[in-house]
C-alpha cells in the first residue's frame, strides 16, 4: 500500500496511517509500538482538546452575551489557549500555610489522570478506539468516579473553609449523580446486551437510541447527571464562585489550578463523547444519507425568498457541491462522532450561558427524588420496549414515562407550580 | 426508635469583605450548621467616607457631587433628594421644565438601577453573567443619555435646587423617547429569559421571606417593602415634585420572598416607562432652572438659607432616600444627615437569612439591593 | 409544563448567539425572528467610542490667542468651591511693591495646580467661575505611573487655547464666546468685576 492510498478511504484514515506506520517496524516491536502509539496520541491530543475547549467556551459564551470573546492573541484569538497555558506555567504556585502540601499537590494530578484515562475507551470512529474493552462502560463509570477523591483531597488539603464546603458538596454531588447515571446506562446495556462501547455503537446503525422513548429519557438523565458529575452549570455547586469563591480550588494557583481546569474540561468532553456513543449513534451518521440532506437544503436555500439573491445562489451551489462530494465519499465516521460531541459540548456551554445554578440541597433532591426513580422506571420501559417487536410498543412506553414524570413532579411539589398575582395598587 | 444525636460542629465563615458576591466591601460573619445558617452578623463600615461630616464643611451645592457617590447607580435620584431638601430649606421654587427633566432623569435612573440589580441578582444565583450583560447593554443606552445631558455617565452632578444645571441638549428628548419606547421590548426579552425559568423559581421562591409586619416594623422601604405587600411609595404618599400629574400604579407582592422582590422590580420598571412616556410627551418649554436656583449654583456661597431644618425625600430605586438639613443661617449646613435606604433595608438581613442555606444568604443579600457607598456613606 | 421556562430561556440565548454572526442573522431573518446585530463591544484601543459633546473629564484653563493671555485672574473662587479641594492657586502675581501685575489688563495666577488624582470631575469650578476661565476637557487617556508628579497638573499643563475649546465643545464654546463678547464693549476695564465675597 502506497502512502497516497492512505487518503483514499477517509473513514479509515487514522487506522490505515497507524497500520502503515507500524508496518515499518519489525514484527516483534509492533505490539509494543502499537500500545505506545495509542498512549502517545491520547496524551498529546487530550491537552490539545482541552485547550481548544476553553477557547470554544469563551468564544461561545461571549457571543451569547453580545461580546467578542478573545480576539487579541492570534487570529480570532486562536492562540489564546497557548498564552493562557504559558501564563499559568509562569504563575507563582501558592500553597496556603497549614495546608497539607503533599495532598495539595497530588489532588489536581489525581483529577486529571482519570479524565485522560477515559479517552482510552472513547469510540472516535469505526475501528478507531484505543482499547475496545469488553467491559468498556464499566471502566468508564469506575474511572470517572475517581474524581470525587481528587476533589475531596484538594478541598481538604487546602485548609480553607470555603474549600472544605466545596469539597463536601462536590463529593456528595458526584456520588449521588453516579447512581442515576449508571442506572440510565443500564437500559442501553439491556437493549444491546453488551458493555463494550464498540458494540453499543455498532448496534445503533439503523436508529439512534435517542429516538426511542426509553433512549430519550435515559439520554437526558445520563447527560444531565454527567453535567452534574463534572460540576458544570447549572450544577456547579462545588465551585460556586458566587458563594464559595472558588469552592474546592479556591486555594489553587498556577499550573495546579490549570490542572483542575483541564480535568473539568476533559471530563466534560468525555461526558459529551459517551452520551454520543451511548445514545446519539456514536460514529454513525443519520439514517438519511447526507447528500440527500444537502440537496434538500440546497433547494430550501435556493427558494428562500427572504434571503438576498446572491446568498441564495452561493448557498445553494455550496450545498449541491457538498451533496455531490459526500455522495461520492461518505462522511468519515470520526467526523460524525466529533461533530456530535462538539455539539453536545456547545450545549454544555449553552447551559452555562443561560442558567443560574441550583442550590446544593435542591441538586441532591433532583438526583434522588427525580432522576433516580425515573431511571428505574426507565429500565422497566426498556424492558417493555424489548418484549414485542411491533410499532405498538411506543404506546405503553410513552404512557409509563408520562405517568412517571407527572407523578414525580406532583410528589416532589416544586415551588415552580405556585402561581402568583401581583396587585397594581394606586 | 431511639433518638440519637450526632456531635456536630458549627462552622463560622467570613463572607467578605473580599468576596465575589457581597456587592462591595461588605462582610457577613455566618455561622453554619452544615450548610444552614444559624447566625449571621453583618459587618459594615469598610467604605465609610465621612460624607455627612464633609457635607457640613462645604456649601450646600458642593455636596451634590458627593451625593453622586452615595449610591453610584442612582446619581440622579440622589441629586434630586438633596435638591428637594435644599429647596424646602431655602424656599426655592423649581422651574417647570426643570421639574420635568428631573423626574425624567429620576425614572431613567430607576430603570438603570432595576435592570442592573436584577442582573446582579442572577449573577449571585450563579448565572455566568448573561442576564447581567443583557441588562448592562440596555443600561448603557440610558447612561449615554445621562452623558449627553450631564457630561458624565454615572457621576452626573446634574440636578440643582430649582431645576437642573443646564438644559438637556437638542435632540435629547427624541433620543430619550426612542430608548424609552424600546425599553418594554427589552423587558419582555428579559422576562422570557428569567421569569418562567424553573431554576430561578426553584431558587428564589419562598427564600428569604420578609413578613409584612417585620417590613413595617423595621421601616423597610422601596421595592423590598412593596414585595412584602406594604403599599408605600413616596411618589404616591408624599406626591413630591410633579409626580401627582402622572398616572402610574404601585406593584405589590404577596409573599415577600426573593422572587417577589425580583418581579416587583420588573413591574416597577414597566410603571416607570409609563411615567417616562407621559413626562416626555408633556414636557414644557422654558428655562430648566429657576432664577434663584441659577444664582445659587453660580455662587454657592451666597446661598444662606434661614435658620431651620428641612427633610427632603425621594423614592430612590432602593427605597426612601431622605436628606435632613439643619441650617444655622450660614452658607454651610449645621447638620447634614442622610437616611440611606440601603443601610436600613440591610438591617433585616439576619432575620431573612436564618434557617436558610449559604447559597440563599447570597441571593437574599442580592435581592435587598444594596450599594455599599450608600450603606457606609 | 415543567421545563418550558428553561427552554424559552435557552432559545433566547441562542437567538442572541446567532444574532452576532452574519450567517446567524440570516437564519434569524428567514425564520422571522428579530435579527439586529446585538454585538455591543467597542474594541477600545483600536476603535473609540464617540462620546457626547458635554462629556467632561478634568478641567483646563482657557487662554485667548497667546498662552500669556489667560482668562484666569486668580480670584480663587474655584479653589474655595472645589468640593474635594484639588485646586491650588498662588497669586495674583504682584511686583515688589505689592501691586498686582497685569498682562492684557488682567491679573494672573503665579501658580495654578490641579491634582487630577483628587479631582472628581464634578464641574463645579466651571459653574462658579465668573470669567469662564476654566472649562472641562474631554481628554481621558492620561494614565501615569506616578501619583504626585504627573497627576498634579501645573499651569503649563492646564493651559489650552480657546480654539481647542471651540473644537471639543462647539455649542458650549459659542455660548461662552457670546457671553464674553457681550461683556467686552466697555473700554479696557481697569478693574475686573470683583467676585462676590472672597472671605
Amino acid at each position: 500500500m502506497s502512502f497516497l492510498d492512505l487518503f483514499r478511504n477517509l473513514d479509515q484514515l487514522f487506522v490505515n496511517v497507524s497500520g502503515w506506520l507500524l508496518g515499518l517496524l519489525p514484527d516483534w516491536l509492533q505490539p509494543w509500538a502499537s500500545i505506545a502509539m495509542r498512549i502517545g496520541v491520547i496524551a498529546a491530543i487530550a491537552p490539545a482538546i482541552m485547550m481548544y475547549l476553553t477557547w470554544i467556551e469563551r468564544k461561545a459564551i461571549a457571543r451569547m452575551q453580545n461580546r467578542y470573546g478573545p480576539t487579541r492573541v492570534g487570529i480570532y484569538g486562536l492562540a489564546q489557549p497557548l498564552a493562557d497555558g504559558l501564563k499559568m506555567l509562569n504563575k507563582e504556585d501558592i500553597v496556603p500555610r497549614g495546608a497539607d502540601r503533599l495532598v495539595h499537590l497530588i489532588a489536581p494530578v489525581l483529577a486529571v489522570a482519570p479524565a485522560i484515562l477515559l479517552f482510552a475507551v472513547m469510540p472516535f470512529g469505526r475501528n478507531l478506539i484505543a482499547a475496545d474493552l469488553n467491559v468498556g462502560l464499566l471502566y468508564v463509570f469506575a474511572i470517572s468516579s475517581i474524581s470525587s477523591y481528587a476533589i475531596f483531597m484538594g478541598g481538604w488539603a487546602s485548609r480553607s473553609k470555603f474549600s472544605v464546603l466545596g469539597a463536601m458538596r462536590g463529593v456528595a454531588q458526584i456520588v449521588s449523580y453516579e447512581v442515576p447515571s449508571v442506572l440510565s446506562a443500564v437500559a442501553v446495556i439491556m437493549v444491546t446486551g453488551s458493555l463494550s462501547l464498540g458494540t453499543i455503537v455498532e448496534s445503533q446503525a439503523g436508529y439512534w437510541f435517542v429516538f426511542t422513548p426509553w433512549g430519550f429519557v435515559a439520554c437526558l438523565i445520563f447527560f444531565l447527571s454527567g453535567v452534574a458529575e463534572v460540576n458544570r452549570t447549572p450544577f456547579d455547586m462545588p465551585e460556586a464562585e458566587s458563594e464559595l469563591v472558588g469552592g474546592f480550588h479556591t486555594e489553587y494557583s498556577g499550573m495546579k489550578f490549570a490542572l483542575w481546569y483541564m480535568a473539568e474540561f476533559l471530563e466534560s468532553f468525555a461526558v459529551c463523547a459517551f452520551t454520543v456513543a451511548l445514545f446519539l449513534g456514536g460514529w454513525h451518521g443519520p439514517a438519511i444519507p447526507f447528500w440527500v440532506l444537502a440537496l434538500a437544503l440546497a433547494i430550501l436555500i435556493g427558494t428562500a425568498r427572504l434571503l438576498p439573491l446572491p446568498v441564495r445562489g452561493v448557498g445553494a451551489l455550496v450545498m449541491v457541491g457538498a451533496g455531490v462530494f459526500w455522495a461520492a465519499q461518505p462522511i468519515p465516521s470520526w467526523i460524525w462522532f466529533l461533530s456530535k460531541t462538539y455539539f453536545l459540548f456547545f450545549v454544555l456551554v449553552w447551559f452555562r450561558g443561560t442558567f443560574p445554578r441550583l442550590r446544593a440541597d435542591q441538586l441532591m433532591g433532583l438526583a434522588w427524588k427525580f432522576f433516580l426513580p425515573l431511571a428505574l422506571v426507565n429500565i422497566l420501559v426498556a424492558g417493555v420496549w424489548l418484549m414485542p417487536q411491533t410499532p405498538v410498543r411506543w404506546a405503553p412506553c410513552l404512557l409509563i414515562l408520562w405517568g412517571a414524570v407527572s407523578l414525580l413532579v406532583a410528589v416532589n411539589k416544586p415551588s415552580i407550580t405556585d402561581r402568583r398575582t401581583y396587585v397594581l395598587a394606586d | 426508635m431511639s433518638a440519637t444525636t450526632a456531635e456536630t460542629q458549627l462552622l463560622e465563615i467570613n463572607l467578605g469583605p473580599q468576596h465575589p458576591s457581597t456587592h462591595g466591601v461588605f462582610r457577613m460573619i455566618a455561622t453554619l450548621d452544615g450548610e444552614t445558617i444559624v447566625k449571621l452578623k453583618p459587618v459594615m463600615g469598610y467604605l465609610h467616607r465621612n460624607h455627612e461630616q464633609i457635607g457640613e464643611g462645604i456649601t450646600y451645592v458642593a455636596s451634590f457631587p458627593f451625593t453622586d457617590r452615595l449610591d453610584y447607580f442612582n446619581a440622579m435620584s440622589n441629586n434630586f433628594g438633596l435638591a428637594l431638601a435644599i429647596e424646602k430649606l431655602g424656599g426655592i421654587q423649581a422651574s417647570e421644565r426643570g421639574e420635568y427633566v428631573r423626574v425624567i432623569m429620576a425614572e431613567l435612573t430607576r430603570l438603570v438601577n432595576h435592570v442592573a440589580v436584577t442582573g446582579f441578582l442572577l449573577n449571585d444565583m450563579g448565572a455566568f453573567g448573561t442576564p447581567l450583560l443583557y441588562a448592562f447593554r440596555e443600561r448603557e443606552r440610558i447612561l449615554d443619555l445621562f452623558e449627553a445631558a450631564s457630561g458624565s455617565r454615572m457621576m452626573c452632578n446634574y440636578v440643582r435646587p430649582g431645576g437642573v444645571r443646564e438644559d438637556v441638549p437638542v435632540q435629547w428628548l427624541e433620543r430619550a423617547r426612542e430608548i424609552v419606547n424600546n425599553f418594554p421590548i427589552f423587558l419582555d426579552e428579559f422576562e422570557t429569559l428569567l421569569t418562567e425559568n424553573e431554576i430561578i423559581q426553584q431558587r428564589a421562591k419562598h427564600v428569604g421571606v420578609l413578613p409584612k409586619t417585620l417590613a413595617v416594623n423595621a421601616s423597610i422601604t422601596g421595592p423590598m417593602a412593596r414585595a412584602s405587600g406594604v403599599n408605600y411609595d413616596i411618589r404616591k404618599v408624599d406626591g413630591y415634585s410633579i409626580y401627582p400629574k402622572f398616572a402610574f400604579k404601585v406593584p405589590l407582592g404577596s409573599v415577600g420572598d426573593v422572587y417577589d422582590r425580583y418581579y416587583v422590580r420588573i413591574l416597577e420598571m414597566r410603571e416607570s416607562v409609563k411615567i417616562l412616556q407621559q413626562a416626555l410627551k408633556d414636557i414644557p418649554g422654558g428655562p430648566a432652572i429657576s432664577p434663584k436656583g441659577q444664582a445659587i449654583s453660580k455662587a454657592p456661597r451666597t446661598f444662606k438659607p434661614p435658620k431651620g431644618e428641612a427633610y427632603g425625600r425621594v423614592e430612590s430605586p432602593k427605597g426612601e432616600l431622605g436628606f435632613y438639613l439643619v441650617s444655622d443661617g450660614s452658607s454651610q449646613p449645621y447638620r447634614y444627615h442622610i437616611r440611606a435606604p440601603s443601610f436600613i433595608n440591610l438591617t433585616v438581613l439576619e432575620d431573612m437569612c436564618l434557617g436558610q442555606k449559604v447559597a440563599d444568604a447570597i441571593i437574599i443579600l442580592g435581592s435587598i439591593d444594596i450599594v455599599l457607598g450608600e450603606v457606609d456613606r | 409544563m415543567v421545563g418550558r421556562g428553561v427552554l424559552k430561556g435557552m432559545w433566547l440565548v441562542l437567538r442572541e448567539f446567532l444574532s452576532t454572526y452574519p450567517l446567524g442573522r440570516m437564519v434569524l431573518r428567514v425564520t422571522g425572528q428579530p435579527a439586529g446585530n446585538r454585538l455591543v463591544t467597542v474594541q477600545y484601543p483600536d476603535e473609540k467610542q464617540q462620546h457626547a459633546e458635554r462629556f467632561r473629564y478634568f478641567p483646563f484653563l482657557v487662554y485667548d490667542q497667546t498662552p500669556d493671555n489667560l482668562r484666569c485672574v486668580a480670584c480663587k473662587i474655584c479653589e474655595q468651591e472645589c468640593p474635594p479641594q484639588c485646586i491650588h492657586i498662588v497669586g495674583p502675581a504682584k511686583d515688589e511693591q505689592g501691586r498686582p501685575l497685569k498682562v492684557h489688563g488682567r491679573t494672573y495666577p503665579v501658580e495654578f495646580d490641579i491634582d487630577t488624582s483628587i479631582c472628581m470631575s464634578c464641574r463645579i469650578c466651571v459653574d462658579v467661575c465668573p470669567f469662564d476661565a476654566i472649562e472641562m476637557d474631554n481628554q481621558y487617556e492620561m494614565s501615569s505611573t506616578e501619583r504626585f508628579g504627573e497627576m498634579a497638573f501645573n499651569k503649563e499643563k492646564l493651559l489650552k487655547s480657546n480654539e481647542y475649546f471651540q473644537q471639543i465643545k462647539p455649542t458650549e464654546a459659542s455660548v461662552v464666546d457670546q457671553r464674553l463678547e457681550a461683556k467686552k464693549p466697555k473700554p479696557a476695564p481697569t478693574q475686573p468685576p470683583t467676585p462676590p465675597s472672597a472671605a
